[in-house]
């Protein structure tokens, strides 16, 4: 198996599984049919069934990994474009991603205590409302299990998406300022694509929510 | 070149961030120095978005692929996940319903508050 050593193979793979995950999901429209989490699953797989090693694979993700940093810094650019909107909302923006990302992370830090998971898995649940790139920061940071915060990263924001049109109706959030921020705060961009489905302000807002909740979780985990 | 010059413009970007975070005091992850210096660059017009446009949207569109290889290397701890799945389903489902609640209310009585300040002073004027 020294042949799936190069770094072309996990690559290749990647990009293999993601294109059928894609696919899945333009066939289905359903959000739980995540490309993301179809790849993660697939790759596991092949991996598995052919009993090649991670470390063999990691020869091409980590090229891949790579590429985090810069799309994160990218975030910037669509905070950029919605500037105008920032600056006529800030206030109700600043006040509800700071409300949103200090309930999520203390919410999250209850409920494993409550059910007694251990420090480094409290580590990597604490960031999972912000968007993956950030949240792995700060897992990684505080000692959590990055891939553990992979996954409930992903799996928050499918909920988000899912639960946002019910959640809206039962808590009666007409307005679509109010009900954008609270999907971007809650699901990250998952929950963003949603948005965008049920308007134009849903999705810019939801949008905007996530770069600055990311920021103001990295605020917050300062002082974890 | 003018994708070449993009890629230049953002990786020196984050390789910046990087070096920040290495002298930073704190914990404070590159990757959000990054950004942060990236709005800067755009706020101050140091850099215009058609200086980055071509790469930024490919690295945007295309986010979720290069979460691939972190959550591939969830295979190292599958038992973890198996021995603490219904609480991490539990933990994920209660937290977003609560956070999404805290937000929208708050956003609902900060632009109310907003409102009625607005109404008092065209008021008085």
């Amino acid at each position: 198996m020294e042949l799936c050593a190069s770094p072309m193979f996990g690559i290749a793979l990647s990009i293999l599984t993601f294109w059928i995950g894609v696919k899945i999901q333009k066939k289905t429209k359903l959000v739980i049919c995540n490309p993301l989490i179809i790849s993660i699953v697939l790759c596991i797989g092949v991996l598995l069934i052919f009993k090649i090693p991670y470390e063999s694979y990691n020869e091409g993700g980590s090229i891949i990994n790579m590429f985090l940093g810069p799309a994160t810094a990218c975030l910037a650019v669509s905070i950029y474009t919605k500037l105008e909107l920032l600056k006529k909302n800030w206030l109700p923006i600043l006040v509800g991603c700071a409300a949103g990302s200090l309930t999520s992370m203390v919410s999250v830090f209850l409920l494993c205590k409550l059910m007694g998971l251990d420090e480094s898995m409290t580590m990597s649940l604490i960031p999972k409302s912000v968007t993956t790139p950030i949240a792995v920061s700060i897992s990684g940071a505080h000692g959590g299990i990055v891939p553990v915060t992979v996954v409930a990263v992903i799996f928050t924001g499918i909920l988000g998406s899912m639960l946002a049109p019910t959640l809206i109706r039962i808590f009666r959030m007409k307005d679509s300022i109010t009900a954008g921020l609270a999907i971007g705060a809650c699901s990250h961009a998952v929950g963003t694509s949603k948005a965008i489905e049920i308007g134009e302000t849903e999705g810019a807002m939801s949008g905007l929510a996530i770069g600055i909740c990311g920021i103001l979780t990295v605020l917050f985990s300062l002082f974890l | 070149m003018k994708i070449i010059k993009q890629i230049g413009i953002i990786f020196s970007i984050c390789w910046l961030a990087q070096v920040l975070e290495y002298f930073l005091p704190f914990d404070f992850p590159a990757t959000v120095i990054g950004m942060i210096l990236l709005f800067i660059c755009l706020l101050t017009g140091i850099l215009k978005i058609k200086h980055i446009q071509e790469k930024s949207d490919f690295l945007l569109s295309n986010m979720a692929f290069f979460f691939i290889p972190a959550g591939v290397s969830m295979i190292n701890y599958l038992d973890i996940l198996k021995s603490n799945a219904l609480q991490l389903v539990l933990i994920c489902v209660i937290t977003t319903i609560v956070t999404f609640f805290v937000t929208a209310y708050s956003v609902h009585i900060t632009m109310k508050l907003m409102n009625r300040k607005n109404i008092k002073s065209g008021g008085e004027q």
